[in-house]
């Protein structure tokens, strides 16, 4: 089973190297961008019999860090 | 009895050579040089040191693998039970990422690397780390770190400010901090983390000596129970 999870910053915090990209877009001269956002996308290769709790865990205890970011857990097709 | 340190080394720690060397001059003391990988801490100890450095790369998060190693669950459990335990940059990151401490510590809001003497406040000087400081006194401590940006919601900052638990506060613009935030303690008081490196600062070869007194602090703190 392939998943995908997607960890983004929460909402109202302060994301310093989305605001470098956005401001490098802008120098490229690229026009109508309104905000940028960084994330992070971590792939994992999941054996069947691991469980939806399971991989609620792995994300609450290491891949995201609750304080400051989100995650949410896309399920890809084989 | 002397006093008896451990500094935990992870790979990818740099500064625990110079925290090991700093406790021992400023104690005369043992200190006890520990692996990540040590399922176990020795007893008996009266402080615990997370240098700072790039544990684990800061892959993924800084701070986040090491915060999950062997050892870290020692250092929880002793944390739990009172032991001091102090954590300087990266080990601040890791402390946070440990649950040990609140808020985290994100990329520097100028995205660059901020490696200069700042100057701090001394908010609280009455905790077991900070005691043998006077109240708001003025002391210029090194930061060298790119996530130092220290972050927590509103509601965990009024609760540090209200609980006398904010620590150190820079007196300029370093990384872009909430309330310009340094250092925090945990709630008992026996944790504390902060991203400016005290044993940086402990003899005029160095070019001062403002952290010197942290380090007396939890000696004198010690003394003071005996």
């Amino acid at each position: 089973m392939k998943v995908r999870v997607h960890v983004s910053l929460k909402n109202g915090v302060l994301d310093p190297q989305g605001r470098a990209i956005h401001h490098a877009l802008e120098g490229l001269g690229f026009a109508g961008v309104n905000d940028v956002r960084a994330g992070r996308l971590i792939e994992l290769d999941l054996a069947d019999d691991v469980s939806d709790e399971a991989l609620d865990d792995m994300c609450r205890k290491l891949l995201a860090n609750m304080v400051i970011e989100n995650y949410r857990i896309e399920k890809v097709a084989a | 009895m002397s006093f008896t340190a451990a500094v935990i080394t992870f790979p990818g720690s740099n500064c625990d050579r110079d925290m090991a060397v700093a406790i021992e001059e400023i104690s005369g003391g043992t200190v006890h040089r520990v692996w990540h990988g040590d399922a176990g801490l020795p007893e008996g100890l009266d402080l615990i040191a997370l240098p700072g450095g790039f544990s684990y790369g800061d892959y993924l998060r800084s701070g986040a693998m090491a915060a999950r190693s062997p050892v870290m669950q020692a250092v929880v459990e002793q944390a739990g039970r009172g032991v001091p335990v102090l954590g300087v940059c990266n080990g601040f990151q890791v402390l946070t990422e440990a649950g040990l401490l609140p808020g985290a510590l994100m990329r520097n809001a100028g995205i660059r690397f901020v490696c200069r003497d700042v100057k701090l406040k001394v908010e609280n000087a009455n905790s077991l780390f900070t005691s043998a400081y006077l109240p708001g006194q003025t002391i210029t401590i090194p930061v060298a770190h790119h996530d130092g940006n220290y972050f927590a919601d509103a509601e965990t900052l009024d609760r540090l400010e209200g609980e006398g638990r904010v620590a150190f506060r820079y007196l300029e613009q370093v990384n872009g901090s909430q309330r310009d935030i340094a250092g925090v303690l945990n709630e008992r008081g026996n944790v504390l983390g902060m991203m400016p490196h005290p044993e940086r600062m402990i003899e005029a070869a160095q070019g001062g000596s403002d952290g010197r007194k942290l380090f007396e602090s939890v000696l004198h703190g010690l003394n003071a129970l005996a």
